[in-house]
């Protein structure tokens, strides 16, 4: 099963047959642009959290932990209600608001799904900065602003790993895909959703696959990542 | 001796109920080494950073260079003209050379490998310029410390115990270093040390500072050979004093 399994990945990988092509691209699409969008809020979100003290911060901070741990198919299903024709955002009927079943609905999902991992983690590395060291950048005569760039630098690994983690939580997620994207064939279908469909049609040798070419896919990235990270400075 | 750097008058500062600092009066004098010694938990790092511009005096009146600076952080102009040498350097993890470029990289000086190398040199780090800091030992950590704060040639230099736990070579190299930087750029030096000895070697004038109060000022000689508060004497032979 697994050998065949894996005859029938390569053969994927090699033919590129143009449906798992276009299944493969727009998991891709889908995630990586649902990430740029974390990164952008995530990083900076998480950056303030660990460096200032404000009132309500902790509050602030049991909603990003809360929204960490939140079920995929939860944020599915709130989307779905937000965007539906009777829905608050749905019924407005405004251009730039993605309607149900389409990619960007999947990016709306993921973008609530990632970036509360984004910013926790990018937090957890800038408050893991030993804080004299903002001080003594200060006294050497860096602005506060310059300072805070030098913090971030220093928490670089950390921020990588936030970035990396908000990946991995959005490309392999299924439930809010499912929902809001509707695995259609040749518009919303991405690996995920393909795999549960194979499934239960009892295609396992081709669900799993897909589902090799996911991790390898995955594996792929993460080491473009560490080669990037592996240049800074131990 | 001219007008004053630093002109302190009835500066206090309190943490909570805990009063850490009360100096009537202190005067700082352009391109002298000021000492300051006392026991520990005496004030001195406290009062090294109301020089420094890091914290803020509770009441009293601070002047830098004639202008009043105690109603929050001063001007960048004027911040960038004193840099303190921590107790306890923090460095980037980054090589020797950015660490000790970082003071003029933020102020936008471009050429400044020269300067960089001309102080990594003064120091005996100009081999270890391309390695990271991270694999310091305490006594190179330390020279990167001062050498990060000398490349930007500040008007004032604040010293926090910038040899404590360090062994006789290191202390003799740093010691040099700031008594050349000193003769050579007549910058003014606030030295913090609990090692009588340090500031005997280095000072111009001693200050005892003992429970955040100033128990003495006077030019090196006469603050060792003869001194008129009872404390400053028991201090220097030895005695505790608290």
């Amino acid at each position: 099963m697994l050998g065949s399994a894996l005859r029938q990945a390569v053969q994927l990988i090699l033919s590129l047959e143009s449906e798992v092509l276009r299944i493969v691209l727009l998991s891709l699409r889908v995630s990586v642009t649902a990430l740029a969008f974390s990164t952008l809020m995530g990083v900076p979100l998480g950056a303030w959290l660990g460096l200032r003290r404000f009132f309500a911060r902790r509050l602030v901070i049991a909603a990003i932990y809360t929204g960490m741990g939140f079920p995929p198919v939860v944020v599915g299903l709130a989307v779905y209600m937000l965007l539906s024709r009777s829905g608050p955002l749905g019924s407005l009927g405004w251009a730039w608001v993605p309607g149900l079943f389409t990619p960007g609905a999947m990016v709306i999902a993921q973008v609530i799904i990632a970036t509360p991992l984004v910013a926790g983690f990018t937090m957890a590395a800038v408050m893991g900065v030993d804080p004299n060291l903002r001080q003594q950048l200060i006294s050497l005569g860096a602005t506060s602003w310059q300072a805070t760039r030098a913090v971030l630098r220093e928490a670089r690994q950390g921020v990588v790993v936030a970035v990396v983690a908000g990946f991995g939580s959005v490309i392999s997620e299924v439930g809010a895909v499912m929902l809001v994207g509707g695995n259609i064939e040749g518009s919303t279908r991405v690996l995920t959703t393909a795999i549960v469909l194979e499934t239960h049609k009892g295609n396992f040798s081709l669900a799993l696959a897909m589902g090799l070419v996911l991790l390898a896919m995955t594996f792929a990235i993460n080491i473009a990542v560490l080669r990037l990270q592996g240049k800074a400075y131990g | 001796m001219g007008e004053p750097v630093y002109q302190l008058l009835g500066v206090t500062r309190v943490y909570g109920a805990r009063k850490v600092l009360d100096i009537a009066s202190l005067d700082v004098y352009p391109g002298e080494i000021l000492g300051v010694v006392g026991p520990s938990g005496a004030g001195k790092s406290t009062l090294l950073r109301l020089l420094g511009f890091l914290e803020t005096p509770t009441s009293g009146a601070m002047a830098f260079r004639g202008q009043r600076v105690n109603g929050g952080a001063p001007s960048l102009a004027v911040r960038r003209q004193v840099t303190m040498v921590f107790q306890r350097p923090v460095l980037l993890s980054d090589s020797v050379y950015a660490n000790v470029a970082y003071g003029l990289r933020v102020r936008g000086v471009t050429d400044a490998r020269e300067r960089v190398e001309k102080v990594l040199d003064l120091l005996g780090m100009l081999p270890l310029r391309k390695e990271a800091a991270s694999t310091l030992s305490g006594g190179e950590a330390q020279r990167v410390a001062l050498a990060r704060a000398l490349v930007v040639e500040p008007e004032v230099l604040l010293l926090d115990e910038p040899t404590a736990n360090l062994d006789p070579a290191h202390v003799a190299i740093i010691e040099n270093v700031i008594r050349q930087a000193r003769e050579r750029t007549g910058m003014t030096i606030v030295l913090v040390t609990h090692n009588v000895f340090q500031a005997r070697r280095l000072a111009d004038r001693v200050a005892l500072l003992v429970s955040g109060r100033l128990v003495e000022v006077a030019p090196t000689k006469t603050f060792f050979e003869s001194p008129s508060a009872p404390e400053t004497h028991a201090f220097i032979s030895g005695e505790m004093v608290y």
